[in-house]
């Protein structure tokens, strides 16, 4: 077992994991942040796309172990407290930019961490910044789209810095869920 | 697929962490940045009893001016190589290659290292470092070696690192007054080279004085284009120079046939791709 400390989406999380457990499923299992998804088996689709110091990383390919002492955002986090979507879930419900919704998660997650290094990416800016996410369904276009709306909607704002309040969480319980994907 | 079980250790330092690969044994594992191992260990098709993870060695990341050349440290991730201001100076072909190296997320994870010493033949990475004669320090139970390029990529997923040493660092001489370029074709949705070519060339006026050229994903290793560069060095620089030592692109490649490109298709790659790469070095 390994000790390991992480904060999620702003809260700490103290645990012991197997060292072979992947942070995807860490965080749907032990945390119950099953709102990122695994996709496949081959770190090519992004669907378990979250942010660790916040970098677009895939969730399936970093051990928990990996990611001790490291803060982790989730699809789960992006919203505030009142519910108010963040401009890119915003900006992906206006637009369409989902069928089926399980590439989501991980295509906005990549597109936060993208529009936080460039945000004014031209449409090939962002096809090239969502190569590691595929989709199954839109064919991209309302992706993109929607992608470069967000931005715009972001570069309007008043940048104001997210409070963070870090509660810590001791030996978080197992949540037993029988649908993850092994 | 969860990997099988394993046992897990987290070093400070280089040489704790060649401690702890001799204290694992023959079935001890590095950890770099994961992007090849994991999958890997998820597929079961490593099975290793002890993963000694790199992640914390601090003295393994960065670049450092070392006078006629940079060295990268192992553990460098490629995102911190795109960002770095002494590779983009001294090292411009790394630069552009690795931008072309998988996904931003793969990126953020992925070490310079662990691509060269993961020796991959469709990667990017280790034709670039036999076109600019980079030299490898590994560690192990018997203290530091170095070894040049022409000799660090052995086989297939086979480097010169054996089981029980670590790659530190690599150093990557800098190309005063050279120009340089990589050419890469793959499939859209997939970022692996059906065939890469890494070209340097050094021009005097309308000669060129030098040049250096070597394919990606040509055989088991990276391969050296000896003919194109015999062609080349002291020719005038001129299209249908570089257009006739492109031609001997495939001398003493093995491309292999598989689902992406059969051989034949990757020897006519080999040779449009030097020809385009040498080109754009030379200022053509
Ligand atoms: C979807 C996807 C697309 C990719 N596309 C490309 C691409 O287009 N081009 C490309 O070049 N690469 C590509 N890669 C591979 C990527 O570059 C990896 O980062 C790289 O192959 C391995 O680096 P790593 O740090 O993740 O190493 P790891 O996965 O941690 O290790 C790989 C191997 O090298 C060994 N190793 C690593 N570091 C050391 C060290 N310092 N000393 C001794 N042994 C060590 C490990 O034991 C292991 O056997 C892709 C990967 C993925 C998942
Ligand atoms: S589930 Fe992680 S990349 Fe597909
Ligand atoms: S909406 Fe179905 S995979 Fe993207």
């Amino acid at each position: 077992m390994s000790r390991i400390n992480l904060t999620v989406d702003g809260v700490r999380y103290d645990d012991d994991v197997d060292p072979r457990t992947l942070l995807v499923h860490h965080l749907r299992e032990r945390l119950g942040k099953v709102g990122t998804v695994v996709g496949c088996d081959t770190t090519n689709c992004g669907a378990c796309t979250v942010l660790m110091d916040g970098q677009g990383v895939k969730s399936c390919t970093v051990l928990a172990a990996q990611a001790d002492g490291r803060t982790i955002d989730t699809i789960e986090g992006l919203a505030g407290e009142d519910g108010t979507l963040h401009p890119v879930q915003q900006a992906f419900h206006e637009r369409h930019a989902l069928q089926c919704g399980y590439c989501t998660p991980g295509m906005i997650m990549a597109a936060v961490d993208l529009l936080s290094e460039n945000p004014d990416p031209t449409e090939d800016e962002v096809r090239e910044g969502l190569e590691g996410n595929l989709c199954r369904c839109t064919g991209y276009q309302n992706i993109v789209g929607a992608v470069r709306d967000a931005a715009a909607t972001m570069r309007a704002e008043v940048p104001a810095p997210r409070e963070s309040t870090t509660e810590t969480v001791e030996g978080t319980a197992p949540t037993t869920t029988g649908e993850v994907a092994r | 697929m969860i990997p099988a079980q394993f046992e897990y250790s987290r070093p400070a330092g280089v040489q704790e962490a060649v401690r702890a690969l001799a204290e694992g044994g023959e079935d001890a594992k590095v950890l770099a940045g994961g992007q090849s191992l994991i999958p890997m260990l998820r597929m079961r098709l490593a099975v290793p009893s002890l993963v000694v993870d790199l992640g914390g060695v601090v003295e393994m990341r960065g670049v450092r001016d070392d006078g006629d050349a940079l060295v990268i440290g192992a553990m460098t991730t490629h995102d911190q190589v795109l960002r770095d201001p002494l590779v983009h100076e001294h090292a411009p072909l790394v630069v552009q290659a690795t931008s072309t190296v998988a996904d931003r997320q793969v990126r953020h994870m992925g070490t310079f290292g662990g691509s060269l010493a993961h020796a991959d033949a469709a990667g990017d990475l280790p034709s670039v470092a036999v076109a600019l004669d980079a030299t490898f320090d590994i560690e192990g139970p018997g203290g530091r070696r170095t070894v040049p390029a022409g000799e660090f990529f052995v086989d297939y997923l086979t480097s010169a690192v054996s089981p029980d040493e670590v790659l530190v660092s690599v150093r990557v001489p800098k190309l005063t007054g050279w120009g340089t370029h990589y050419e890469k074709f793959n499939r859209v949705a997939q970022a692996w080279a059906l065939v890469g070519v890494a070209a340097a060339v050094r021009r005097s006026g309308q000669t060129i004085e030098d040049a250096r050229v070597a394919l990606t994903s040509m055989g088991p290793t990276p391969v050296r284009a000896r003919g194109v560069e015999e062609a080349l060095i002291g020719a005038p620089a001129t299209a249908e120079v570089v257009n006739a030592a492109a031609d001997r692109a495939g001398e003493g490649t093995e491309p292999s046939s598989d689902v992406s490109a059969s051989g034949e298709y990757r020897l006519h790659l080999a040779r449009v791709l030097t020809g385009r790469a040498v080109a754009a070095a030379g200022g053509l």
